[in-house]
């Protein structure tokens, strides 16, 4: 019986489909690291706006409320920081770091336009990452001066509003190019698995980040 | 450079830029004013004006019960409606307004009673040496002394560029004092107190200086 061949259906696939191959992208540190910081950020980015504009802050009012609110919550960002630094994955983030710094000739191919193959994190994505994390130490930096200032009105430095202010606007900018890359592009959507589930498939990976790819299945080999 | 000093590079000069823009970053408000469709400008605040208030909610006035009360070290206790303050001789002056938090707007006209008249119709007594304006958000209040109030620079004003003054600048009566910081400026006000001695205001009692010269007091030195 079995070494006869099967009638085949006219319907049916001659083999059933391989379940797709997944890809490990992230551990849970470095999606705890992202959901952390994506919902702190959020959450001061909704009472700073408040506190900044106008037309919020004379419609919620209680600006002393919705100021302990924002420092509290930028106090938690950082303690969730400490905590993850010191019981994460360390090894690991180091590894991103690394990534993250190194701008090859292919990043820098990529980023002028032409095809190159990508690693693990794409040229925008390093950027992307880059960009945030300055940012995020400039945030932190700023907003002690401001609170600072005033306790000790000898720490009211002439910029520290305005550098607080303008990485607020370029942020929002980031968010929104991060938000368009990751929700709604149908070719980079696909990326947003990697950060809730930490695996991507294969296939995808193949196609955005080949030398990943490439160099997973060496180092699985050896 | 190597591919890897260069992402470290641009990362240490992001934070370079910023750090630095804390100490030489001027009130970029006018460069805002530019850069931003001027239809956003009622959202984005690029007038240079924020608005501050401390109170659960932001004071409405109504023209028909606001009465201005004018108490403490006078003949008996009066009361003025808007027609009444504006029957009395008006000024009118172009002055700067400097928040101590960093921002400041340029060219602001006003238009009001000076504080030497308002004294002279509430027949004040000869004894009076402070007078503390008590805001209508509760529980702001601020002092001056008489004669930082009687300076040529200082009025109770109904007036902001040619309009009767806005519910967030302190409608319908607020106090102008140029040459200190915004605080001292009380928005809101519904009465002045006649007194002997100054009484710590609200930012007082927030360790802010009762004397707020422009440039000389809150650690800043001219």
């Amino acid at each position: 019986m079995a070494s006869l061949p099967e009638p085949a259906l006219p319907d049916a696939p001659l083999t059933t489909p391989k379940p797709a191959a997944r890809i490990k992208r992230f551990t849970v540190t470095e999606r705890v690291l992202h959901w952390m910081h994506a919902s702190a950020f959020l959450a001061l980015l909704a009472t700073g706006m408040i506190l900044y504009l106008p037309a919020l802050s004379t419609l919620i009012s209680r600006r002393q409320l919705v100021r302990g609110v924002h420092l509290w919550v930028a106090l938690a960002w950082a303690v969730a920081l400490l905590v993850i630094l010191v019981v994460g994955n360390r090894t690991r983030l180091a590894e991103d770091w690394r990534e993250i710094e190194t701008i090859d000739r292919d990043d820098r191919r990529w980023l002028r336009g032409r095809k190159a193959p990508q690693g693990r994190f794409n040229a925008g994505q390093k950027i992307n990452a880059l960009l945030t994390i300055a940012f995020a130490l400039l945030f932190a930096l700023s907003g002690f001066f401001l609170w600072l200032g005033e306790r000790d009105h000898r720490f009211i430095f002439a910029g520290t509003g305005t550098v607080h202010d303008a990485l607020t606007f370029v942020s929002i900018g980031l968010l929104v190019g991060h938000l368009y890359l990751a929700l709604i592009h149908p070719s980079t959507r696909h990326a947003l698995r990697g950060m809730t589930t930490g695996e991507v498939d294969e296939a995808w990976a193949q196609t955005h980040h080949a030398k990943w790819v490439e160099a997973e299945r060496t180092s699985s080999l050896s | 450079m190597n591919d890897r000093t260069i992402g470290r590079a641009g990362f240490l000069g992001i934070l370079g830029v910023g750090a630095v823009g804390l100490f030489l970053a001027k009130d970029a408000t006018g460069l805002l004013d530019r850069a931003i469709p001027s239809s956003l400008s009622a959202v984005v605040p690029t007038s240079g004006w924020r608005i501050y208030t401390v109170g659960s909610s932001m004071p409405t006035y109504d023209p028909a019960t606001y009465r201005l009360d004018v108490t403490g070290l006078v003949g008996s206790p009066v009361s003025y409606t808007l027609a009444d303050l504006k029957a009395m001789p008006r000024a009118e002056q172009v002055s700067e307004f400097h928040c101590v938090t960093g921002w400041s707007v340029i060219g602001v006209r006003w238009a009001g009673v000076r504080i030497a008249d308002l004294l002279a119709a509430a027949g004040a007594k000869s004894n009076v040496a402070a007078l503390r304006f008590v805001s209508a958000e509760s529980p702001y209040d601020d002092s001056l002394t008489l004669q930082q109030a009687l300076l040529p620079d200082v009025m109770l004003a109904y007036e902001m560029d040619g309009e009767p003054i806005s519910r967030p600048h302190g409608a319908p009566v607020r106090l102008v004092m140029p040459q200190m910081y915004g605080y001292k400026s009380v928005k809101w006000v519904n009465r002045i107190e006649l007194g002997a001695t100054v009484v710590p205001g609200y930012w007082e009692q927030n360790g802010y200086d009762a004397d707020a010269w422009l440039g000389n007091s809150n650690g800043f030195s001219s």
